[in-house]
This record gives structure tokens, sequence and C-alpha cells, in this order.
């Protein structure tokens, strides 16, 4: 008997659990927006060039189209819906609100996914290909414009608000930064 | 795109297993190549086996001071170990050149040496082509060939291999490992993928079936101080149109030790074994660098729109060679006959 080409899975999605049968053919990004009614995230190439899909899997950002849905089954999957805490929005949406890193808006939640991974990669001491020196010791490079601009080179804007989005991404990153710190010192203070 | 069963593996004989009982299904890693391959008809597989979960996404520092890295972890995670970083640092620096931050954190080791090549007409299927169906023709060496092969083409095809990481491993001997139905098995990356002849379908030594689980490095002293450089059309997020990875020990002036591959110029990474064989021993200067390049791109057989690749590499070995020396004989003015130099004699 030939294998099934179809199967009944349970996503994980913004803390809360799916469950749909699919054809194995399936992209993870056909199910959140054909199936699940979650059409924050976008279709742009749905061929893995242009970002506007992406998603975070197990935390971590990737695109969704080239994603098969029941390969991902078990993960934990945040999209743009689940960014937001209630109506208080996440600072990174935030940066991008307030410094318009954007136009026409549909590559924006793929580049809001994108850029919570950058800073994530960042804050974990990540090198990428414009970092001069790769080696530990060199320690972590600061994240400049041209840092900003390779990390988020799998993204596309066709209206091209690049200008924008790397100051966004910046100006939130330094945002999350100031957190951190402010975290480290009251932890201090309360172990003190 | 074709149904296909899918089923998950957890463990290297179950997967293997799963693969030996239906031969028409593929290894699912991250997916980035082979599912849009999939979606434009290229690869047609009856079943998929998912491997990503297996326990093979360590890395791991030898006893002899090399590098074992399991076949699932992800490009991300090898290109931020700092232990990949400090001892083979151009490895490090090929995967970050490779693709987007969303693909590196979903591709795997294995997957990317499995990766198929980019050539348009390999993935447009209302074409003719070799590699994808055997003896329809290779319309590229009269058409679009700009980013095709200089080294090591055939008259039955021209592609290149689009990795980066595979560039590095190849100029730091990496040995792939595998497991198949009747045990484990290994083959050097020299060996690993196959010259292009009148088989350009088949693209590796693997044996059918065969599941990589790793790649280990050898402890190479002298890719501390290396170096991966790649050209590209635009800045980022592209591949190659020719890289190269580079380790350069220079003692005294004189080349004590050096390792270069080059990317994106043949179906395989191409380890430039006359250029290091030119170099070893002798002055590390921008001449000796360029006399190197030229004896290993002798063999070079350029098509009428690709023959400036032949340029483009010889001035990457000499530029990147360069600033290896630099950075590894800060004081590369002194005298090389100096007899206080402790390092003196080392390569004489």
């Amino acid at each position: 008997m030939p294998p099934s080409t179809s199967s009944a899975i349970t996503l994980n999605i913004n803390g809360e659990k799916y469950t749909l049968p699919v054809d194995h053919r399936t992209t993870l990004l056909d199910a959140l927006r054909e199936r699940l009614d979650l059409t924050g995230t976008k279709k742009g190439c749905d061929q893995g060039q242009c970002g506007a899909c992406t998603v975070l899997l197990d935390g971590r950002r990737a695109v969704s189209c080239l994603q098969l849905a029941v390969a991902a089954e078990g993960r934990e999957i945040t999209t743009i819906e689940g960014v937001a805490d209630g109506d208080e929005l996440h600072p990174v949406q935030q940066a991008f609100l307030d410094l318009d890193g954007y136009q026409c808006g549909y590559c924006t939640p793929g580049q809001i996914c994108s850029a919570l991974g950058v800073i994530q990669e960042h804050a974990a001491g990540w090198p990428s290909a414009v970092t001069d020196d790769v080696r530990p010791e060199a320690g972590p490079p600061p994240l400049t414009a041209d840092e900003i601009r390779e990390r988020m080179s799998g993204n596309l804007c066709r209206c091209g608000a690049y200008v924008s989005i790397v100051q966004a991404v910046a100006r939130a990153a330094e945002a999350e930064a100031e957190t951190a710190a402010d975290d480290a010192r009251t932890g201090t203070e309360a172990a003190i | 795109m074709k149904e296909f069963g899918y089923q998950r593996a957890f463990d290297v004989p179950g997967a293997v297993a799963l693969l030996g009982a239906d031969p028409d299904a593929r290894y699912l890693g991250g997916g980035t190549n082979l599912v849009d391959l999939m979606k434009t008809g290229v690869e047609r597989p009856a079943g998929l086996i998912d491997v990503r979960e297996l326990p093979l996404n360590d890395i791991e520092v030898t006893e002899s001071g090399g590098i074992r890295i399991g076949a699932t972890v992800t490009n991300s995670d090898l290109a931020a170990h700092p232990e990949v970083r400090r001892r083979y640092p151009a490895l490090a620096q090929a995967v970050l050149a490779g693709a987007s931050g969303q693909l590196r954190n979903m591709a795997t080791v294995g997957g990317n040496l499995l990766q198929r090549t980019r050539c348009g007409y390999f993935a447009d299927v209302a074409k003719p082509c070799n590699k994808r169906s055997p003896g329809s023709g290779c319309p590229a060496i009269e058409g679009e060939h700009h980013n095709h092969a200089i080294l090591g083409a055939s008259a039955h095809c021209v592609a290149t291999h689009p990795s980066d990481m595979g560039v590095a491993l190849s100029a730091f001997d990496a040995v792939v490992s595998y497991e198949t139905a009747d045990g484990p098995g290994e083959l050097p990356i020299a060996d690993f993928y196959l010259p292009v002849g009148d088989t350009p379908h088949l693209e590796t030594a693997l044996p059918p079936g065969a599941l990589i689980t790793g790649v280990t490095l050898p402890p190479t002293p002298v890719a501390a101080v290396s170096r991966y450089r790649k050209v590209r059309e635009r800045a980022s997020y592209a591949f190659a149109i020719g890289s190269l990875a580079a380790a350069l020990d220079v003692r005294n002036g004189l080349v004590h030790d050096v390792r270069l591959a080059f990317g994106a110029v043949a179906s395989r990474p191409w380890r430039a074994r006359e250029a290091e064989a030119a170099l070893c021993g002798g002055p590390a200067t921008a001449e000796a660098f360029a006399a190197a390049a030229d004896a290993e791109l002798a063999a070079a057989e350029p098509l009428p729109d690709n023959a400036y690749k032949v340029t483009l590499i010889r001035n990457l070995v000499v530029s990147v060679l360069t600033e290896l020396t630099e950075s590894t004989e800060p004081s590369a003015s002194t005298d090389p006959t100096d007899p206080t130099d402790p390092s003196e004699g080392a390569t004489r």
C-alpha cells in the first residue's frame, strides 16, 4: 500500500494548538494563510528569496514558504499575530511605526519577524558576513547600519523603505539592550 | 508538486531503514533546497524521511584537536560556534556568506553538502539538462553560462556547485561520515563529489540510501589564520560568481603551509593543490601568489561568457593571500635571514 500523502497534524502557533488535516505538500505558509486564517504572514516569491513569509520557529526566524506544515509539527511557531502583548505593540513593531519602516506594508510582517531574530542573534554574539573578525576573542560586533543591512538582507522591500527599516531595527535593538541592562541592574540590586 | 508520503525518523538506523523501504524517497533536512525543487518539479520524491530531529546536532572538539560536526547542525549554529570561529574562521565566514539569516537557521550541514546546482537550465523542467534528465543535452554551453564552470567541466555539463560551506570544508580536508543499511562509512571530501565526465547526474560517491551523519575536520593549525572571500553580483544574499577559502602560515617571509579552495568555478568545491604546491616553501609575495594562481588556472577552459572568472580567481588569490600574510606576519619586512628569529629554519 503506498504511504498516505496526508496527515492530521497539530501545530503550536502563538501559544495555541491548532489541529488540522494537511496534504503533505502544504507549506506552513499556506497552512497559516489558507487554513488557519492567520493572514498576517505574507506570500511574496514562495521560493525562499524575499522573506515576506518570515516567522519564528522555536524562536528563530525562518521562511514559512519552504517549511512543510507537516514537518513543523511539534515546533513552537510565532507569527506576526503573536508578536504584540495584547494591544501593546512589541518594541520592534513600535519602532517600525515610529520611524516609518515601510511604505505599502506588504513585507512588514516578515521584516518585523526577521528583525526579532536579528536582535536575538546579535545579542547571542553571532557574527555576520560583514563582521571583520569572527574569532570569539574579537567579541560581538557592534550592531552598525552595515551589520543590520547584512543581517536583514533576506527581507526584500519593493517600495525601497530600507533606510527607515535600518533605523527601526537599530532603535529596537537599542531599546532591547537598555531593557536587558535595566533587568541586569535590577537583578543585581535584588541580589544585594 | 507531486504527492508524497512523510515519515519522521528519530534515530539513524530508523531513518536508513525507512529510506531503504522506499527507494524513491528522499531525506528531508531543512528543506531549503529540496522543497524548492519539489515545487518546480525538478525533484519528485514518492516520500520524505524527515531527519531533522535525529540526534546529530552536536559540534565537538575531537581528541586530536579537530572538530566533528553533526549532520543536522544548522548552518547558523555552525557559524556561531566559538571553536569553529577560533580554529577554522574561514569556515564560519563561508557559512555566513551563504543564503540569508532565515535560510541558515533552517539549512543543515548534511543538506548543504548535497544541495543542487543553481544552473537555470537544471531548474527549468521545460529545458534539456543532462544533470536532471540524462542524455537530453546541455543548453548552457551554447546559452546562458556567465556563472558556470571554468574548471573540471565536460561537454555534458558545465554547472557549478553552489555551496560556500563546502569550499571551506575542502580547504580543510573534511571527512564526510555516513550510515547505510550495511553499516557506516567515510569519504574524504576530495572523493565525495564525483568528476562530471559523461554522468553529471551522478553527483556524489555516497552509496545508495546513505544518510550523511556528520563531517569531521582534522586538526589544521594553519586554519587559525584563514579567510573566506566571496564575490557576487550584489552585496549580500546571492550565490558566488567566484569565491576563495584560504589559509596561510608564513614564517620568515616564506610560505610554511597554505590551503586554497575555489568556489563557483566547478561542479564541486575546487581544492587548488597545484597552487598550494607552487607556494609551499617559496616566498610570500604578490608575484608568487599570482604565479601559483596561474599554475592552478592553467587547466581552466572558460566559455565565451565566463572567462572573467579566470582573472577574478587570480585576483582573489593575490589579494586574500596578501592580507593573510600581513595578518600572520605583521613585520613582513623583517630580514628573512635574521638569525635571531626563532622560526628561522622551520621551512628550510
